[in-house]
């Protein structure tokens, strides 16, 4: 960085530290001196292990990111939530049927939704949280599926739900059900494994395998490309 | 933080060639072109930047300096006395690594028979994987098969791959998809199942299959699912630092060491899998890195120690579009599918220098060339240069919308900091992303040291020189399940010996005979270390 640096003031955990401006919550632990262990992961907003709870000082909206995707702000407090101790039901994909009472059956709780949407107002990939819930409740679960898609199963909208419902659990199970039952299997995909098992392809494979350097790189320079 | 007034200037002179080049076509290099753009501009070629290691399976052989140093340090163990005999653990198949290609491996393993450990420094699914986006590569369709794949992938990794493991990685690969398919990861497909699939860098078909722009972390997040279902044991925050073998010299476990309360424990297994994934947290050449927190090659470490032959780790690779703006995500990757859909990456003049879909190595080396010799790159305000990624062309080319559809993870990673990718080019420049080498496995995962295996991208020879998009998350699946298969059957058949620690002795007597300077150096390094950085 050639530009000069303007601080701010934020609170860890309570704690105040003057870090430069332009920095991610993420980056701005580490410029205070924390090597994370818990918190971080993917630094790049997949994976939903830096979730973060933050408040303005003077205001009591509690406020959520990723730390690695948010910017500090003047006095900022923050705490992570490195870990939620959500529960996940456990089954045998291969026995299931796509239906709401399917998942009624593994996530009961999910009837229990009082709508306050707290669950989408924390949501930092600003998905419809409850949206995906109620879509779920109805059997929905081709809309609960593609609500869910993006969801990078931080925990926070489990942490806020008064009644208890694990979202992101239910996200991923309406996703496996909706893929597996729902949507047809891929013929071509089906009819390939087919041809590769009976060995359609063994003789091609070993004409390559066995061809010299000059013919291979031949063939490669020379081969036909399918149009965009 | 939006464009600043200068960039948007020079952004008035992308649109104004944009219809021009929407008209034209930009002809690939050819073979004698791509070898010259790599000599004079790919990263690897820069002489300096590596030596040759000092001691064990590969003395002689160059890898980067940063690698090096840390395969010439010292063992984490060195000062600490451990009962080797005292078991926390006692398993049959111990995988190392909680990311895709650990995942497979435990899930096949345990379909054996085998009682199974999965073990893993961060989080389970903390990894590489759940950040590949683009695609996973099949040749499924009616115009490709498995040789016009391998074709590809020998062709792109510069015909030094290991032809067996390309005939593994492009034979496997629909049964693979399939594999995924069953267990209920959700492709995206036509209304009548057929799985959507688009170019990527260097295909001869449209092999690309996505999962929109979540690819990886859908097939991580689904494999995770099922891992948890089948009730695998998995322990998390805990990584290996040392691999135990035997008085035979063959794997028997591993030294773990819990990431929060600092204990070592000991681990017994009848085989082991490394899935450590890459290194691109060692920030070769300084470069910023598309990678995961925890890439810090943990796995090349004790695995070569412990005496696995390491292959083509002279050899890595930058993504051609790493993120250069804004600061604040500099070095995230944006996903080649970019580029498969139609965004051209363009100079400070608004002229395309490159075809969008040459090799990655091609690619991002013709990038270098643009901005360092011929002096056409874009100046940001923090110092960092890159050329533009012309990202409103998709929805001219496919319509209104489809940018939102097949890249919501891109729009809403720039939105969050000002930029709208539908209307604004974004600014690129090559970002460390992958380790093409890796330890030397065979067909079925195995290294030269008996009863250890590797799969993911700590492993080596599949890709040669230079791996293609969507060729990735392909091989975590195809060769974690083939070292997961082989691994838990062959498991029932060993009788391990007394645990021993030699090999580290040995590597340390070694350090010091060929008076190697370790400069207080320990390894794995298990974390990088960015505290007091300001950026």
């Amino acid at each position: 960085m050639t530009q000069e640096t303007e601080l701010l003031n934020i609170y860890i955990m309570g704690k105040s530290y003057q870090v430069p401006a332009s920095l991610t919550i993420m980056n701005a632990l580490e410029y205070a001196g924390y090597q994370l262990v818990r918190g971080c992961g993917c630094r790049a907003g997949f994976c939903g292990a830096c979730a973060t709870v933050y408040r303005i000082k003077g205001d009591y909206e509690l406020k959520v990111g990723l730390a690695c995707q948010t910017k500090v702000e003047p006095d900022m407090y923050l705490a992570q939530l490195p870990f939620f101790p959500a529960q996940k039901a456990e089954y045998n994909i291969r026995e299931l049927k796509a239906t709401a009472e399917q998942i009624a059956h593994f996530y009961p709780e999910i009837f229990r939704c009082i709508g306050c949407n707290a669950c989408t107002k924390i949501c930092p990939q600003d998905l419809k949280v409850m949206q995906y819930i109620g879509y779920a409740q109805r059997g929905q679960i081709d809309r609960c599926a593609d609500e869910s898609f993006d969801c990078v199963m931080c925990g926070l909208c489990a942490s806020r739900c008064p009644a208890q419902i694990v979202h992101y659990n239910v996200g991923i199970l309406a996703r496996r059900l909706y893929s597996r039952y729902l949507v047809p299997p891929a013929g071509h995909l089906q009819e390939r494994v087919a041809e590769v098992r009976d060995g359609k392809f063994d003789g091609e494979i070993a004409v390559l395998m066995t061809a010299s350097a000059n013919d291979l790189k031949k063939r490669y320079n020379e081969r036909d490309i399918e149009p965009e | 933080m939006t464009y600043t007034p200068q960039l948007r200037e020079l952004l008035t002179r992308v649109e104004a060639t944009r219809n021009r080049r929407l008209q034209g076509y930009f002809p690939r290099l050819s073979a004698p072109e791509k070898e010259d753009v790599l000599k004079n501009f790919h990263p690897d070629y820069i002489e300096d930047s590596m030596r040759a290691l000092q001691l064990g399976v590969n003395k002689g052989d160059r890898v980067p300096h940063e690698l090096a140093d840390l395969l010439e340090a010292r063992s984490r163990l060195d000062d600490v006395w451990l009962d080797l005999q005292q078991l926390k653990y006692d398993v049959d198949v111990l995988v190392i690594g909680g990311g895709g290609a650990g995942a497979a491996a435990a899930l096949l393993a345990q379909e054996q028979g085998a009682n199974v450990l999965l073990v893993t420094k961060l989080r389970f699914g903390d990894a590489n994987t759940v950040m590949a986006q683009g695609g996973i590569q099949a040749a499924d369709k009616a115009n490709d098969s498995p040789a016009v794949h391998y074709l590809d992938v020998i062709g792109g990794g510069h015909f030094t791959n290991v032809p067996e493991l390309v005939r593994a990685l492009t034979m496997d690969a629909p049964a693979a998809l399939r594999w995924l398919e069953d267990l209920g990861a959700m492709f995206s497909k036509e209304e009548d199942g057929t799985m959507k699939s688009i170019h990527g860098g260097g295909t001869s078909r449209k092999r690309m299959h996505f999962a929109r722009d979540y690819t990886g972390a859908e097939i991580m997040r689904t494999l995770r699912d099922e891992v948890r279902n089948r009730g695998l044991r998995v322990v998390e925050f805990c990584s290996a630092v040392e691999l135990l073998l035997d008085g035979e010299g063959k794997a028997a476990g591993a030294v773990l060491y819990n990431m929060e309360t600092g204990e070592y424990e000991i681990a017994r297994a009848k085989t082991v899998i490394l899935a450590t994934g890459g290194s691109g947290r060692l920030h070769y050449q300084g470069f910023p890195t598309t990678n995961h927190y925890g890439a810090t090659g943990d796995g090349l470490i004790i695995g070569y120690r412990a005496g696995a032959r390491l292959a083509f780790m002279d050899t890595i690779q930058y993504h051609p579009t790493g993120a250069a703006f804004p600061p604040q995500i500099l070095g995230l990757l944006i996903t080649e599918k970019v580029r498969g859909l139609g965004a051209e990456p363009v100079n400070i003049d608004g002229e395309q220098f490159v075809h969008p879909l040459e090799t990655r190595d091609v690619e991002a080396s013709a990038i270098i060339r643009e901005i360092k010799e011929r002096g056409k790159g874009v100046v940001t305000e923090t110092g960092m240069v890159g050329v533009w990624l012309d990202s409103p062309m998709i929805d001219i080319i496919h319509g209104p919308g489809t940018i939102e559809r097949e890249l919501p993870a891109m729009v809403r990673q720039f939105a969050r900091f000002g930029v709208d990718i539908v209307r604004e080019p974004m600014l690129i420049y090559p970002a460390l992303h992958y380790q093409n080498g890796g330890l030397l496995i065979d067909e079925n995962g195995r290294t030269n040291v008996e009863n250890l295996y590797v799969a993911g991208e700590c492993a080596g020879g599949i890709h040669g020189r230079n791996r293609l998009m969507g060729n990735s998350l392909l091989d975590i699946v195809v060769f974690g399940c083939r070292a997961g298969r082989h691994a838990g059957a062959v498991a029932a058949g060993v009788r391990v010996g007394k645990l021993q620690l030699g090999h580290v002795t040995a590597y340390h007597r070694q350090l010091e005979a060929d008076g190697v300077d370790t400069g207080g150096r320990v390894a794995p390094l298990l974390l990088p270390r960015y505290t007091h950085r300001s950026q």
